[in-house]
């Protein structure tokens, strides 16, 4: 076991938190813009699995599907029916950049949680460029789709005229807020469930140390176990919130009077 | 001046476990959300389906608080100004 090797008699010196340090990949050097990093480094890795399985998986195109075609049918087909359902077929033009979203959201995230990995998504630097690049997206195709008529969803016709003004303000301190909540949620979601996993690792090696035979060891890894499990869904259905919430964003874009 | 920012740290690591407390508030808007999903559901399992997408929304509008309560915590404990 890795942690054991950790394990110098009693103490924690595992510390939740490593897990999400950025280095370069060559040398100790000062990290700059355009220095390789582990972020890079997961990041292509992604890149490539996502390409094997949409690209090579698919190539041969089989009425009957193989495997991997199956699992990219499916990908495919939930995302067009997740937009179909909140936007309507007009929202099917941005199938590519929500589809694009989703799979590099899903396969961070999966393989953050290789053990030795780095997720790439539990900063919020990554999510913030992510969530930043949808709100600049919907304000723009809000703006030239609808024109003026777009600050309508600020403006709601329902409420009595007296309450307008003040829901004017909420909305668009509400819509301001948008990017924040979309990059703070999945980054601290991933940062979160990483760490506990990490903190039960530090307990394991410290039990390990203490007891006798090492026999202290089971229930922390029981604990990791399950975690693990846990983790498994939050990312799966943290991938799911962050493409939804675009859906949602984009159908005030397209279609601001509802 | 040390006996100070003892203090100030002392302070901002009181004030990121008062912080956790807003995680409370999110387990309840999650569990209030899933619950009356479910209570719905069961009054008319049909519909179900169909309210899972709202559902999961409802579920991420509820958590982000919780997570900010999270996102404070962790300034107090690693980007404090002192």
């Amino acid at each position: 076991m890795a942690a054991e090797e950790n394990a110098t008699g009693a103490t924690l010196n595992i510390h939740p938190m490593d897990q999400f340090q950025v280095y370069s990949l060559f040398g100790d050097g000062p990290v700059h813009w355009y220095t390789p990093t582990n972020v890079t480094l997961w990041l292509f890795i992604a890149i490539v699995a996502i390409v094997l399985l949409m690209v090579i998986a698919t190539r041969g195109r089989n009425v009957v599907p193989s495997r991997g075609q199956s699992v990219a049918e499916l990908i495919y087909s939930f995302v067009r029916g997740m937009i179909v359902d909140i936007t309507g077929e007009a929202g099917l033009k941005y199938f590519p950049y929500i589809m694009t979203l989703f799979l590099l959201i899903l396969f961070t995230n999966v393989l953050g949680l290789l053990p030795y990995s780095f997720t790439v998504t539990s900063h919020i630097a990554v999510t913030g460029v992510l969530a930043m690049a949808v709100f600049m997206a919907v304000t723009l195709l809000g703006f030239v789709l609808n024109g003026t008529k777009f600050l309508k969803i600020f403006w709601i016709s329902e409420a009595p005229l007296v309450l307008r003004p003040i829901l004017a303000m909420i909305e668009i301190i509400s819509y301001f807020v948008r990017p924040v909540s979309h990059s703070v949620r999945l980054a601290g979601n991933m940062m979160a469930g990483h760490a506990v996993i990490k903190v039960f690792a530090g307990f394991a090696a410290m039990l390990a140390a203490t007891t006798p035979l090492g026999v202290g060891l089971v229930a922390p890894i029981v604990a990791i176990m399950a975690m693990y499990g846990l983790e498994l869904l939050v990312v799966v259905i943290q991938a799911y919130v962050f493409t939804i919430l675009t859906c949602v964003y984009l159908k005030d874009a397209l279609h601001p009077g509802h | 001046m040390a006996l100070e920012g003892d203090i100030a740290q002392m302070g901002a690591l009181i004030g990121a476990g008062l912080a956790c407390t807003g995680m409370g508030g999110a387990a309840i808007g999650v569990g209030n959300v899933v619950g009356n999903h479910l209570s719905g559901a069961l009054r008319n399992p049909a519909a179900a389906n169909g309210q899972m997408a709202t559902m999961f929304i409802g579920i991420a509008f509820a958590e982000a608080l919780g997570i900010f309560s999270f996102l404070v915590a962790l300034l107090l404990m690693f980007a404090q100004g002192f």
